[in-house]
């Protein structure tokens, strides 16, 4: 709270990393190298925030003072609704609940698959609304490059989808009339 | 003389226990068949009650998208609702009761639910030796709630445990237990590929209706319905 001239020059801007409730330990290395967190730096974020899962790797934590980015973590919460809604820049595991939940509160999104997974089929809906330009998808020895490359701009909104086609066919099918 | 018809006789025996056997299981191909013509067809009768519904839930995304499509069903005609879950997961039976809560606020009308969870024949990393023991466990685990629910509707979208309830329910429809119909949504992670629980119900057409959500899934797959994306 001391630095609250600080802020009123500097708004907060936070990048969220989000692993679910995975374990993506090479995801939060990747976002705790200095080359990560120099570049966030340089893009003008200020704060840096991990959801760490079950991983076993440790960020470094940093307060921010002296030209650096603030960096802290923390592993479950019941609910990560406020700290998407908190974000800038949301860089996620390639789980549909995570993406779908990002996409739906309109923030920049960037996919990390985790390449470590066997049945590795996450990361077909993730190239997929890449495609589409709903997201940016990386994996962790790319995050750096995609990173620097990035142009928020690009991105199109995603609009939610709709279950009630499907709604109307088992009405249809069972014999009820529509609503 | 006497050995001859001896071998006379057991031969007759040997040809009517064929004879047997041959009958039985052509009346069964027969049964699977006509349950299988009739499963894909739309109900004739128009529903005078609600239907008994069973609801499979699975973690990794799977209840958030079927949560999202009860919303929009109407609920009063899919009653009572079973949501059967797997017994390590206990997130989507939370999730499935604060829906229920929900409704009840929203409608007035007393709980019409019931929360079950069942063994999962595999956890992710067990070894395949030891998984065959505990495959009969869950398939004697998932009979035994098929035959205390007796679904008339399942819905589901692809967790691993909705394979035996769709099996058993059809067959249930073959031994003439319970008819039932089969809905199934495959998940919005497949956009290329069917999950293995999709392919399978795809497959042995146990699905009475097969949705997906990626148009490339339904021109792989042209008995799939392709519904947009529920997400």
């Amino acid at each position: 709270m001391g630095d609250t001239s600080n802020d009123s020059i500097k708004p907060e801007r936070i990048i969220f990393v989000t692993v679910g409730t995975t374990c993506f330990d090479a995801l939060v290395r990747v976002v705790d190298t200095l080359e990560v967190r120099q570049e966030l730096f340089n893009e003008g974020y200020t704060h840096l925030l991990i959801q760490m899962g079950r991983g076993s790797y440790i960020p470094t934590k940093s307060s921010g003072e002296g030209g650096c980015l603030a960096v802290d973590y923390f592993t479950f919460s019941s609910s990560i609704a406020d700290n998407l809604r908190s974000a800038s820049l949301v860089i996620s595991h390639a789980g549909s609940g995570s993406i779908f939940e990002t996409l739906k509160l309109g923030k920049p999104l960037i996919v990390v698959v985790n390449e470590d997974l066997m049945d590795n089929h996450q990361s077909e809906l993730a190239e997929e609304l890449a495609e589409r330009k709903h997201l940016f998808y990386a994996r962790p020895q790319t995050l750096l490059d995609t990173i620097k490359g990035m142009t928020l701009e690009t991105l199109i909104p995603y609009h939610p989808g709709d279950a009630k086609p499907v709604a109307k066919l088992i009405n249809g099918f069972l014999g009820f009339p529509d609503d | 003389m006497e050995k001859g018809i001896n071998c006379c006789f057991s031969a007759m025996m040997t040809n009517s226990y064929t004879f047997v056997i041959t009958s039985i299981a052509a009346f069964i191909v027969m049964r699977v068949l006509y349950v299988i013509y009739w499963s894909g067809k739309p109900l004739c009768t128009k529903p005078a009650k609600p239907f008994s519904t069973l609801i499979v839930l699975g973690s990794g995304g799977h209840t958030a998208e079927m949560l999202n499509l009860l919303s929009v069903l109407n609920t009063d005609r899919f009653a009572p609702r079973f949501y059967i879950a797997a017994a390590t997961d206990n997130m989507s039976l939370q999730k499935a009761r604060l829906f229920e809560n929900s409704l009840i606020d929203k409608t007035g009308v007393v709980e019409n639910a019931q929360f079950m969870q069942i063994y999962r024949s595999r956890e992710v990393g067990q070894s395949y030796l030891t998984s065959v023991g505990t495959t009969l466990i869950a398939i004697t685990h998932a009979l035994w709630l098929m035959i205390k629910i007796r679904p008339q509707v399942i819905i589901c979208n692809g967790p691993g445990t909705c394979v035996p309830l769709c099996v058993i329910a059809f067959l249930f429809k073959v031994v003439g237990i319970r008819w039932s119909s089969t809905f199934y949504v495959e998940s919005i992670a497949r956009v290329k590929r069917l999950s293995l629980s999709g392919l399978l119900l795809y497959q042995l057409r146990m699905a009475d209706q097969f949705f997906v959500q990626w148009p490339q899934l339904q021109k792989k797959y042209p008995r799939a319905h392709h519904v947009g994306c529920l997400m």
